[in-house]
């Protein structure tokens, strides 16, 4: 066995330091009933090349969205990731290093997130951020239970626009720790009903900007009618690209800012791993979840990067920590570092506004189409458009033509209404794919 | 002859020791690392793209009008600082990294090669079922061997790490408990050598923590289990236990059996956490313990790369009366063969843990791990881990004490009373093993024993490895009890970093440049 | 004026019916570096027992429970941005709160310096 470096002769000369006769009785403490005697039912070893050969198999048997024109958003972005990113990730010293607990041998992934956590934090015009989260869906989650502790107040307003598997994964954990989460109808148009709603019973109102039909949301009445309750804004994006050229949810009043960070150095991997992302104000650091990496100085007087505010986290807070969360998203965050440090804040700036170009250029031409109609007023690089045929059954029959033609938002909320379709067009769209997906709709919707 | 007066000294003389400060702040091959802030600019880029068309916003007015202040670098000056950042880490390919609980095992390479295949990683989460039949049929091959070799019924794949595992499983549970009319069943029992993530948890999902202490042989006191059972009568308001198996003293519970008939028949839910699995795969099947849901960490037991903190992954295994309650989504595979993707929530299910469907990029290194091994090599590596720990134990015990006696599992627990009076601590002695080339063992945890020293060596180190660490350990242990406590107190001095003041950290947070 | 002791290692020096809550210098050796204080609102009203504030250092958290029932009139500012005087003067300068005392009888279940002192060396 090629992974296994003890052999025979090893193992016998161990097991007679160790005082056994085998192996097994150093299993005696198992008791008998629960003790396997035969191997179970399971293929035996393979040699790498039948491993290989298996899983490429698998592989083929899926579209890959780099093979065909591709247009699906909702929450996972397909951008071009520069070359440098997956090398780098794949060094021994950051992709086989644990949790940096011992910072004198650990400096190298401390240093990353500090320098992630300072990105972040300037990306979404916040304060502080944290090392990142699991995905966007669980940062959200977790920025409205952490609302519960800031405020002390129970109800969270979940606005119209919020992805709903961001809605579901927040319902499933906030509700568990009492928290009362009052979800809105979907609807596409801000017309900020959810002003309204917001009372001084109220912990927070979350509200994701570009929301999930695309629509892209003005935060700044709703963080006035909120703190006007001492409630928090929680503003949510699913796109960092985005950020590259929309004002910044803490320019617009946002308390806590989370999302998902995949679309900037992070592949699409059938959704995950993902990273989520986290920032908030200073004054509630010590409330936020998740690791923090801080500065400080070590015997020699040199700079130095540590976990710090860990008396927060579960290791130490145990049934009274802010989350139960103890690792974070460290090879993804590591790429979202790299790349954003490549791209640099004109870079990043260039990359959107050509998303927002093959968007523009999407929507001028959809429109065109008899039997579509795209109903946003506003957008980055995703929309929503209405059909006069079911989206899913459009969907499947572009496909088969091999175009991957964006998600029926009844995929997203069975409930949902049936016609819509939201499409996507980032960078990696050209002319090309556009005049392929257009020219397909129209066969399908005449 | 021909003067050639290229000639010089080649080898080295004996010399004396200068020590200087370097006018670059560089140590030869140890590189000074200024922040990217303080090198970078952000019109400066190391990504080329075309020119915008200028084609007029449509974004309600609310575009960015400054600068966003991001540090850009070209390609090479990118390349220089990770690389220059990543020799600062210690790494498994580098040494051993022995700390205990957290499994730091050989990252196979081909599982990288595996997970980087287009139709793994280069889908989406949202394309249309037919188009993903491959990266589905991975996750249900994934889920077949999960399920045999814990012979449990279902698998919830989704959570994302271990932590997120415990929360799925006690959302399961909770969701049953109500189902069934039990929502004043809330008090869940955790030992105290439990991970910090159970009581966590348990109060996460609604529920209250009841500690259990341990006996003089590491595990469960039964007798406190037994009488606050009983004790209960018509107020059994028990949920459940959270139980780490074997526990973080690396020992067997070997009373499992009972502790799981017990609570069954209080109408509770026997929970594992499933960090410390590498110790049995292949040899003791959870089901067979009684167990109702159990998350895997594949970062540990299935080699996933822990990335220096992560992505995890923490699939949770569920028995027949929990998996129909059970989070969205899961595949299903129909007649035909064909595979499917359920995602709609329905009235009994806990909810949704996360926006798709879990790490796919995990279920790819860990499916070639389990597949390389096969059910013959699973079985071996864990019976190596075990070997290799308990050759740890027996080589150190006469000079290290141990916690409790008699063979450990796959890691094996010392205390600090070997240091008595020496004027060296643990965090001391952990130190010291960094200027030996090593990663310290994990250390203050489980909170059970004083100072505690937990080491596990897993399955991938050599025999060769294995007492070079032990000549190295017994080194240390002889030199704290010789007086010389000089060493372990400046320990490190060879590492870039010397020990970092954690206590101004907390003081006076500087959490980003700038602030 | 007379200081008491609880068994949580909470001191309360009271002055009338006006108490001044810290933790013992014994509490603040075990606990190490104190690195924050997390001090309640004014005007909050305690229940004897209830959670009055937490106290961190690096690798530990304690909750301080309050000795007494009563209302805060006052926290030690001082402890935000300087808590290593909890540290540095345990006894008096690391002080807490200031807090007014609803009932008297809450005291006599406290113990004295004296009592305090031998139930360390015992525990």
């Amino acid at each position: 066995m090629r992974y296994l470096p003890l052999d025979n002769e090893d193992r016998a000369e161990m097991l007679e330091v160790i005082g056994v006769r085998n192996v097994e009785d150093l299993f005696g403490c198992v008791p008998k009933e629960a003790r396997l005697s035969e191997l179970i039912d399971l293929p035996y070893h393979q040699p790498e090349s039948e491993v290989e050969k298996h899983m490429t198999k698998l592989s083929n048997k899926s579209i890959s969205a780099s093979s065909v024109p591709f247009f699906c958003g909702a929450g996972a972005y397909k951008h071009h990731v520069p070359s440098s990113v997956d090398h780098l990730i794949q060094r021994s010293e950051f992709l086989t290093a644990y949790t940096p607990y011992q910072p004198e041998i650990s400096q190298g992934t401390l240093q990353v997130l500090f320098e992630f956590q300072s990105q972040v934090a300037i990306l979404t015009g916040m304060e502080v951020a944290n090392a990142s989260m699991y995905d966007g869906s669980t940062a959200c989650a977790e920025a409205v239970v952490m609302a519960k502790r800031v405020t002390r107040k129970h109800k969270a307003i979940i606005a119209p626009g919020l992805h709903p598997h961001y809605s579901l994964a927040t319902d499933t954990l906030a509700s568990s720790v009492g928290v009362d989460v009052c979800i809105l109808e979907q609807k596409i148009s801000s017309d900020y009903k959810v002003l309204d709603l917001i009372d001084d019973e109220t912990a927070c109102v979350v509200v994701q900007s570009p929301n999930v039909f695309g629509e892209i949301v003005d935060l700044t009445p709703i963080a006035e009618k909120a703190h006007l309750h001492k409630a928090l804004l929680i503003a949510v994006f699913t796109e960092p690209v985005a950020l590259g050229l929309i004002k910044s949810p803490g320019e617009q009043g946002a308390d806590i800012v989370v999302g998902e960070g995949q679309g900037i150095g992070v592949g699409l991997n059938f959704g995950g791993p993902h990273v989520g992302l986290f920032a908030c104000n200073k004054k509630h650091v010590r409330q936020m979840p998740g690791r923090i990496c801080g500065e400080t100085i070590d015997a020699a007087g040199n700079r130095a990067f540590v976990l710090t505010l860990s008396t927060r986290e579960q290791h130490i807070r145990r049934d009274k920590a802010t989350s139960n969360i103890c690792t974070n998203s460290g090879l993804c965050c590591l790429a979202f570092s790299i790349h954003m440090s490549l791209l640099g804040g004109d870079g990043l700036r260039k990359l959107a506004i050509l998303n927002h170009e093959s968007a523009s250029l999407l929507a001028t031409r959809i429109d065109k189409i008899k039997g579509a109609k795209v109903l946003n007023n506003t957008f980055f690089n995703e929309f929503t458009v209405k059909l006069d045929k079911n989206a899913k059954d459009v969907v499947h029959s572009l496909a088969n033509k091999n175009i991957l033609g964006g998600v029926p938002f009844s995929r997203l909320s069975k409930a949902g209404p049936k016609d819509i379709l939201l499409i996507c067009a980032t960078e990696i769209v050209d002319e090309h794919d556009i005049e392929s997906l257009c020219k397909a709709l129209e066969e399908e919707l005449r | 002859m021909s003067m050639n007066n290229q000639g010089r000294v080649t080898a080295p003389k004996a010399i004396t020791s200068v020590a200087s400060e370097s006018f670059s702040g560089n140590k030869a091959l140890d590189q000074a690392t200024k922040l990217i802030f303080e090198t970078g600019s952000f019109n400066k880029t190391g990504i080329d793209f075309p020119e915008p068309k200028g084609i007029k916003y449509r974004l309600g007015g609310l575009e960015q009008t400054k600068n966003i202040e991001l540090p850009g670098l070209s390609e090479p000056e990118t390349l220089r600082h990770y690389v220059r950042l990543s020799q600062k880490n210690y790494a498994i390919d580098l040494g051993v990294y022995p700390l205990g609980s957290c499994t730091m095992k050989h990252n196979p390479r081909l599982n990288e090669k595996v997970a980087r295949l287009p139709g793994f990683s280069d889908v989406h989460p949202l394309q249309p079922i037919g188009t993903v039949q491959g990266a589905l049929e991975l996750m249900y091959e994934l889920s077949n061997w999960l399920t045999k070799l814990c012979n449990m019924p279902a698998v919830a794949l989704t959570p994302k790490a271990g932590a997120h595992g415990e929360l799925c499983g006690m959302m399961t549970i909770r969701a049953r408990l109500d189902a069934d009319g039990n929502s004043h069943k809330r008090r869940v029992f955790v030992p105290e050598s439990a991970h910090g993530t159970n009581p966590a948890t348990a109060v996460q999902c609604g529920f209250f923590v009841d500690e259990l202490p341990a006996n003089d042989k590491g595990c469960i006191d039964m007798d406190v289990l037994r009488l606050k059972i009983s004790d209960l009568g018509s107020d059994n308001d028990i949920a459940g236990i959270m139980l780490t198996n074997p526990n973080t003293c690396g020992l067997f519970e070997s009373d499992i059996i009972e502790i799981s008939e017990l609570i069954h028949t209080a109408g509770g839910y026997f929970y594992c956490d499933g960090a410390n699995f590498n110790a049995l795969v292949g040899r003791v099947r959870p089901g067979d313990l009684g167990v109702d849901a159990m998350h895997i960490n594949l970062h540990k037991t299935f080699s996933t790369p822990h990335g220096g903190g992560g992505p995890g992954s923490g699939p949770t295994v569920l028995s027949d009366a929990l998996k129909d309650y059970a989070p969205v989504p899961y595949v299903v595979k129909d007649k035909s063969g064909r595979f499917d993707l359920i995602e709609d929530i329905n009235d009994i299910s806990m909810g949704r843990l996360c926006a798709f469907h879990g790490q796919m990029g995990m279920y790819t290194r860990a499916l070639s791990y389990m597949m390389s091994h096969g059910s013959d090599g699973l079985k071996q590596a864990t019976e190596d881990a075990v070997l290799n720990a308990n050759y740890i134990l027996a080589s150190l015990s006469d000079l290290m004490t141990l916690a409790y006696p008699g063979h450990c599992m796959h890691e094996v627990l010392f205390d600090d009373t070997f240091l008595e009076n020496t004027g060296v601590d643990t965090l001391d002695f952990a130190k010291a093993m960094i200027d030996e080339g090593y990663h310290p063992m994990t250390m203050y945890f489980p909170l059970v024993v004083h100072g505690a020293m937990l080491i596990e060596p897993t399955e991938s180190e050599s025999k060769y490895e294995l007492d070079r660490f032990i000549a190295t350990m017994r080194g240390l242990a002889n030199r704290a009890k010789s007086g010389d406590i000089k060493s372990f107190k400046a320990a490190p001095q060879h590492s870039p970093t010397k020990r970092v003041d954690e206590t101004l950290a907390a003081r006076k947070p500087v959490l980003r440049y700038g602030s | 004026m007379s200081v008491y002791y609880t068994k949580d290692h909470e001191w309360i020096r009271v002055s009338q019916n006006v108490g001044v809550i810290g933790i013992s210098s014994h509490a603040a050796t075990q606990l190490g570096d104190v690195v924050y204080v997390e001090l309640p609102e004014l005007g909050k009203k305690l229940i004897k027992g209830e959670e009055l504030a937490v106290v961190e250092s690096v690798k530990a958290a304690s909750e301080v429970y309050s000795p007494v029932a009563g209302e805060v009139l006052s926290v030690n500012e001082t402890l935000e941005d300087q808590p290593q005087t909890v540290n540095e003067s345990p006894d008096d300068g690391g002080w807490f709160v200031k807090i007014s005392i609803s009932d008297l009888n809450d005291l006599e279940s406290l113990m004295s310096q004296d009592e305090y002192s031998a139930y360390c060396i015992a525990s």
